[in-house]
């Protein structure tokens, strides 16, 4: 039995569990009982697997950067999953759940996105589906995100602003949530992160786990030996990395990397490094590490990475902090720009700003000329091209 | 167990009204002069909210007064400064909603501790689920005498009902539609099998009807199919409006609920 694994209570150590009002009991419950059983069988795996292939365009390249291998004195190699159809790792979640929503008998999808990613995946799978979408996302973030709002639009999602608290990720959170309560019967809700009440994380981290599942092909094909040194994945409420580190997480001689945006620094009160300022808590639903004050009410976190800027993090990845299984590492918005930048110049890739953080933890390690380095690069720099144009220093 | 609220359902089988309100709010140090005009005004039984940052299970009016709580600077540690005192001005039963985050930052059994201390009667943490709250937090509440009060929605089958009433004391908190506070107001035909529904189930908890009750009709239709109701976002609107003269306002919202 591995150690990181989810046990039979929905926790991860000491974190996770379902902390969900009795209303969304039945919900959370049907889930529970069902979503092992339907991902384990053949007819959705095959359904799943086709359209991850075909519509999706797995499997993603792992691809040996060779300059940027130069620049660092390493052997690198980028999973490009910024090469996914919609621009990152988010669709292979949505695609597993609106398969298993369809499977439950639901009729509609509810989402809840930050930087908008999450709602363009899950607009386009319902598009693909013809299931009605409703997309919550911060009024600040509609505002900073404005081709992300109007991609959902076209794909026939509706998108409502979430209006209270602080207007931004963690209430379109709440808000997705609230609809729920409302609309319990024939709605699923397509959480994008491996964040809310179990079983949400470890079934969005299965649906990833794709990703470490190709890398270690690829890796044998490529290198000989299916497990490398490193994998170095940001971490905002942290699916990707999730992905990226699920199937090394029992081989402990590979080392996990996760990266938190730090902001402006991690004692600059303008941080999005959870695991830096955060104490034990309950968010959406979930016991894990929170950014909060002494009385428990929740902080608003800040990144230049609206994908990262999340007071919490899955209770996954507060276990592999918890358990030193990974190794938690702060890259401020300064370093994640301009190793953002150094890719475009390097590799002619434009990484999406929540990889560019990834990628700046290179400059913090120490690597062996012979060492394996593989990075999960979550998605693509098109989104951000407002913030790099705005960053200048290209 | 036995503290004011069973003493209350021994007393009183129906009409039972429950008012909630945040503390904290419209002003800081209102808590007083509103537990004082409720009981004055004749309320059964007082239900007091605090505040957080992230209340998924209510609606705007709700949600808005948690919000101005938390600028007017209330905190846990307020809360039980402004109730220090309770016990010498009222004996009507209390209990506190809250999520469960600021409880668990407290410590849940010092949370209990504090509030036996002040001589408080039961918790509503609509976050905590029975499960939680049986393998881990059972014992301090009863070590305590605090009732923790379930909620049961439309949804909720009967095999977890029978389930929830087995584990609970006091009263169950009936929501009323599968919805957030003051989403909805007044009761429909569905809403009223689904009452009718769990009272042929002979519970052993008494219940009060919560969510869409907001005036005279409503409150009386609650009360035809339970021990009474609760009142949230109709009273929290009545404090925000009428911040200057509170208990006058109070008063004259309580009577027209008793029909008085």
């Amino acid at each position: 039995m591995s150690n990181y694994q989810i046990n039979e209570k929905g926790y991860y150590g000491k974190f996770g569990g379902a902390f969900i009002p009795e209303m969304l009991f039945p919900n959370v419950e049907e889930l529970r009982e069902n979503y092992l059983k339907i991902m384990a069988d053949e007819e959705f795996q095959a359904e799943f697997q086709e359209l991850l292939r075909n519509y999706v365009g797995r499997p993603t390249p792992l691809y040996l950067a060779k300059r940027l291998s130069e620049h660092y004195g390493t052997n690198i190699y980028l999973k490009r999953e910024d090469l996914n159809h919609t621009g990152a790792h988010k669709i292979n979640n949505t695609i597993g759940q609106i398969l298993l929503a369809r499977r439950l008998g639901k009729k509609k999808i509810i989402a809840e996105t930050g930087a908008g990613q999450h709602g363009v995946a899950t607009a386009t799978v319902c598009a693909l589906m013809g299931m009605d979408c409703v997309v919550y996302m911060g009024e600040i973030d509609i505002a900073r995100q404005k081709p992300n709002v109007e991609r959902m639009k076209i794909l026939g999602a509706e998108v409502i602003a979430a209006t209270s608290g602080s207007k931004t990720l963690k209430d379109a959170c709440n808000e997705a949530m609230r609809h729920w309560l409302n609309d319990p019967t024939d709605t699923h809700y397509i959480i994008g992160s491996v964040v809310g009440p179990h079983p949400y994380p470890d079934m969005v981290a299965k649906f990833q786990s794709v990703i470490s599942e190709e890398m270690r092909k690829q890796l044998k094909e490529q290198t000989g030996k299916e497990t490398p040194d490193y994998v170095i994945a940001c971490v905002g409420g942290g699916s990707n990395a999730a992905g990226a580190f699920y199937h090394f997480l029992d081989d402990e001689e590979v080392n996990l990397v996760a990266v938190e945006a730090a902001g402006r620094g991690i004692d600059s009160g303008e941080t999005a490094a959870t695991t830096a300022v955060g104490t034990i808590g309950v968010l959406h639903a979930s016991k894990t590490i929170v950014m909060q004050t002494e009385d428990g009410q929740v902080v608003e976190p800040y990144s230049i990475s609206a994908g990262l800027d999340y007071p919490g993090m899955g209770p996954m990845h507060a276990h592999l902090f918890d358990s030193n299984r990974a190794q938690f590492r702060y890259v401020t918005d300064k370093q994640a720009m301009t190793a953002g930048i150094r890719l475009c110049k390097l590799e002619g890739i434009i990484p999406a700003v929540e990889s560019s953080h990834a990628l700046a933890a290179l400059d913090q390690m120490k690597f062996g000329k012979d060492d394996i380095v593989v990075l999960n690069l979550s998605g693509r720099g098109d989104k951000d091209l407002e913030t790099y144009i705005k960053w200048g220093e290209y | 167990m036995q503290n004011r609220i069973n003493t209350l359902f021994q007393n009183k089988k129906k009409d039972i009204l429950n008012v909630y309100f945040t503390a904290g709010y419209p002003k800081l140090d209102d808590t007083k002069t509103i537990i004082q005009a409720l009981d004055k005004a004749g309320a059964d039984l007082i239900e007091i909210g605090i505040p957080y940052s992230d209340p998924v299970a209510d609606g705007p009016t709700i949600q808005a007064s948690n919000q101005v709580a938390l600028s007017n600077g209330i905190t846990l540690e307020k809360i039980f400064e402004q109730l220090q005192d309770v016990r010498e001005y009222t004996q009507i039963p209390i209990v506190l909603m809250g999520y469960f985050n600021p409880v668990f930052q407290y410590g849940v059994e010092r949370f209990c501790g504090k509030c036996k201390e002040i001589g408080l009667d039961g918790l509503i943490v609509p976050d905590l689920p029975l499960a939680e709250y049986v393998d881990e937090y059972q014992e301090a509440f009863e070590a305590n005498s605090l009732h923790n009060i379930f909620l049961i929605s439309p949804q909720t089958s009967e095999k977890r009902i029978r389930l929830i009433d087995e584990h609970s004391s006091g009263f169950l908190y009936m929501v009323s539609s599968a919805s957030v506070t003051g989403a909805k107001t007044g009761i429909e035909d569905a809403q009223v099998a689904y009452f009718e529904r769990v009272n042929a189930m002979d519970l052993q908890t008494p219940r009060l009807i919560g969510f869409g009750i907001s005036n005279r009709e409503t409150f009386k239709e609650a009360c035809q199919h339970a021990n009474g109701a609760i009142i949230g976002s109709a009273f929290v609107n009545v404090l925000a409006n009428n911040e200057e003269n509170l208990e006058e306002a109070i008063g004259d919202f309580v009577r027209k609920i008793k029909g008085k």
